[in-house]
């Protein structure tokens, strides 16, 4: 080994740092310590000046070895590998001491920091001794992406990749795309029909020459890393050949069997070969097995006689397609919350009490209703109250704001004055309208004659106290403004239910090895800086898959996902970190414990050598296996056992 | 004055490390006896560091990983778990108390949690006492 000279720059982050830790005290006790030549302090440590003064001694000093102490490495690591590299030195050949973060900010007693900043400069430099330089590697991004989810969030980062000329894979587990989105009626403050501004998108992206678009499909594996995924979809059978079909509709017309309509949540009826709504893309209906009756009794087929391209194919099996591709979008959406089990606001109990989505289905002209608002019984409501924050902002279900609520409550009630002569009444906790044009929208409703009454309600229920009140529900609560009990008679019920994380949000995680936050959501790399990027690189996620929110913030995050995707296909290779783990075929005994315990398969056993090998393209360089080695035989680059075992002794001074 | 005992901590990268900024940056205070290596996973961290570090002179040993379940690397920090079972007995048996030596959770998002543990940590450490090092002494056979 070259015999190390080492220098240390301590920071004083004008204050930060010097405020609390003697900076003097701790650059005279990091001049004794050994192998270092070198030994400064500077105001700031990252700015230009300062980066300076280490190249400068990295040259005139003949420095091999760099240390700065701080603030934490995951701020600023980065900037200083930079610059000893640019100096000539192999970036790893640097160490940081975090005294900001673990030291100056959390500790009051100015000679105790003092004391703890000199153990952490004294354990960086025993430890960057036996720092080795270490090369990165490049590998290639394959071009193509995958896009989970075909709701808004899906389309649009799928169209603006697409756009760029690359290759698009855009699996949805439903018949169709559109998510969602294309369930609303009118979407909140501009009062756009939402179909309207959504079908020409899903339009472009069925017929986009780079988007292959996979729906009833769902992914079933992923393995591979950033820039080579490989993934495995299962296609189900529809029981119509998509080559032959043109969409012409005759098989649905003449089938003889229904069911109720998902996608008019059991409101409407579809026939057992549907698509989900006529503006459906692709426009290839599927066969529903559970109620086809040539399925369930073996005889029909009618749709088979009037299908004149001979389509319809009762054979079909569902079909694996392995796909490659260097990115991943996860764009899955959310999942409706059922108010069922909160039984005091009587969903299910009472047929006049609807969900949010159900009341967008009613109010669509394209809706089971063809757009009326009327109640089960046919006739139009007098009075409608909509109950706020049913599952949002409550400890027993959602703790989180489901962000979108008040705005779609303020819109129904304009519908529904636009449609019927009936009292709305919202009952709401706050208002919050946070959005371009949502506070103006607010005031605009809040002058078309809507009641508004503040408080949470307790209970909906049929019975009548008064005569006034037979025959209708009866919203009971307490209006805090006016801190008096009251009862509002209404004919009809909406309630304003949270979005929650899809049922298999879980299971989505761990196929794809991203995270779920306390509430389910998927979490982003950070809240701030980077809401798109995941912790497993390659893999980014956009819409109400990560939390709730309203048609412009997922698409702005769809928008940055694509980007975020695009800049490295165009970038066309990535760096794979250096950290990774290694096996001397010499000591390895052949045991296989690493084998097993590598999360990522990154190990296999050599047959005919009997040893284990670590593919480093794979090695994530988590250190698990190293820990394990009962020979010693693995290395984990830039995290060696001398390098923790001299890292020790020097926090123990 | 009080006894201050030196506490070795290991930290995991993706969340306990960040944990620890975070108490940090939120200006939280916490006891300064932790002094906190660094580890990708704390599934990296080997039984021998724990008692490398008492044998250079540390009054305790914490070390913190992901919850469980949320783990960069998928299951590093189980890894973790299991290895201290084995390892608390073989402490115990070298007259090392349990107490000097902590397995815990901290994510990304709790500084206070991290506070917590690492005062909680210290003032138990601080109780036992230094750690008397009675390795070198050892006889066998």
């Amino acid at each position: 080994m070259e015999t190390p000279k080492i220098g240390v720059y301590v920071c004083h982050c004008g204050s930060n740092i010097a405020g609390t830790v003697d900076v003097q005290q701790v650059v005279e006790f990091a001049k004794k310590l050994d192998s270092v030549v070198v030994a400064r302090e500077y105001k700031f440590m990252c700015s230009d000046p300062g980066q300076n003064m280490i190249k400068e001694d990295i040259k005139n000093l003949k420095l091999n070895r760099v240390v700065v102490a701080s603030c934490s490495p995951l701020l600023h690591e980065p900037t200083f590998r930079h610059a000893v590299q640019e100096a000539g030195l192999n970036p790893y050949l640097f160490e940081m001491a975090n005294i900001r973060e673990q030291c100056s900010w959390t500790t009051e007693d100015h000679e105790k920091a003092t004391e703890k900043a000199k153990a952490l400069v004294s354990a960086a430099v025993k430890r960057v001794r036996y720092h080795q330089p270490l090369e990165t590697k490049d590998v290639p991004v394959n071009p193509a992406t995958l896009i989970v989810g075909g709701g808004i969030a899906g389309i649009q980062a799928a169209l603006e990749i697409a756009d760029a000329g690359h290759k698009v894979y855009l699996v949805e587990k439903d018949p169709s795309i559109g998510g969602h989105m294309i369930q609303f009626d009118k979407t909140f403050p501009t009062l756009d029909c939402s179909a309207c501004i959504l079908t020409p998108k899903m339009t472009s992206a069925g017929s986009h020459p780079n988007i292959e678009l996979m729906t009833y499909s769902e992914v079933e594996d992923v393995s591979g890393f950033i820039g080579n995924f490989k993934v495995r979809v299962r296609k189900k059978a529809r029981f119509v050949d998509e080559e032959k079909c043109n969409g012409c509709g005759v098989c649905m017309e003449k089938c003889p069997w229904k069911a109720p309509s998902e996608f008019d949540l059991g409101l409407g009826e579809r026939k057992a070969i549907y698509t989900p709504f006529p503006q459906a893309v692709p426009n290839i209906p599927v066969i529903d097995k559970e109620h086809c009756v040539y399925f369930l009794r073996g005889r029909c087929r009618a749709c088979e006689k009037f299908c004149e391209r001979g389509a319809i194919d009762f054979e079909q099996q569902d079909k694996i397609v392995e796909l490659e591709v260097g990115n991943i979008i996860i764009a899955t959406g959310y999942d409706p919350f059922d108010p069922t089990p909160i039984v005091k606001y009587g969903y299910n109990r009472y047929p006049n009490v609807y969900t949010a989505l159900e009341f967008e289905r009613l109010c669509n002209a394209a809706g089971p209703t063809g757009g009326k608002i009327v109640l089960r019984d046919g006739s139009e409501p007098k009075s409608v109250a909509i109950i706020h924050c049913v599952g949002s902002r409550d400890e027993n279900y959602h703790r989180y704001c489901s962000r979108v609520c008040c705005m779609y409550a303020l819109k129904y009630s304009h519908l529904i004055k636009e449609k019927t002569e009936a009292d709305v009444y919202q009952m709401y906790i706050d208002m919050r309208c946070f959005g371009k044009g949502y506070e103006e929208f607010y005031e605009r409703l809040s002058k078309e004659g809507v009641k508004f009454i503040r408080g949470k309600v307790a209970e909906v229920t049929d019975r009548a106290l008064t005569d006034e009140e037979k025959g209708k529900l009866i919203v009971c609560g307490e209006d805090t403004l006016l801190g008096t009990v009251i009862r509002v008679p209404v004919d009809m019920v909406i309630l304003c239910i949270a979005l929650e994380p899809r049922s298999d949000a879980k299971q989505v995680a761990q196929l794809f090895r991203i995270s779920q936050g306390a509430d389910g959501f998927f979490i982003e790399r950070h809240p701030k800086l980077d809401p798109v990027a995941t912790m497993t690189d390659g893999i980014f996620i956009a819409g109400c898959c990560q939390g709730p929110k309203d048609i412009p913030d997922t698409v702005a995050q769809a928008s940055a996902a694509a980007t975020r995707v695009l800049s490295l296909i165009s970038k066309g290779k990535v760096e794979l970190e250096a950290t990774v783990a290694v096996i001397d075929e010499e000591k390895c005994s052949g045991c296989r414990v690493c084998n097993i315990l590598c999360p990522y398969n990154a190990i296999t056993f050599i047959e005919d050598k009997e040893v284990s090998r670590v593919n480093e393209a794979l090695c994530k360089g988590c250190g698990t296996c190293v820990a394990a080695c009962p020979s010693a035989a693995i290395t984990h680059k830039h995290f060696t056992t001398e390098e923790i075992m001299a890292e020790i002794e020097g926090v123990l001074v | 004055m009080s006894f201050e005992p030196k506490i070795v901590g290991f930290c995991c990268n993706w969340c306990s490390y960040r944990g620890a900024d975070l108490a940090g940056t939120a200006r939280m205070k916490c006891s300064p006896n932790v002094r906190i290596i660094r580890v990708m996973c704390s599934g990296r961290v080997e039984p021998t560091f724990i008692l490398k570090a008492f044998e250079l002179g540390a009054d305790g040993v914490l070390v913190l990983g992901c919850h469980p379940g949320d783990c960069h690397y998928v299951e590093g920090n189980y890894k973790a778990a299991r290895r201290m079972p084995l390892l608390k007995k073989m402490l115990a048996q070298m007259g090392i108390e349990e107490d000097r030596v902590r397995l815990d959770w901290v994510s990304a998002s709790e500084g206070d949690r991290f506070v917590a543990i690492v005062d909680e940590m210290t003032e138990k450490v601080r109780a036992l006492g230094p750690f008397k090092n009675n390795f070198k002494e050892a006889k066998y056979g």
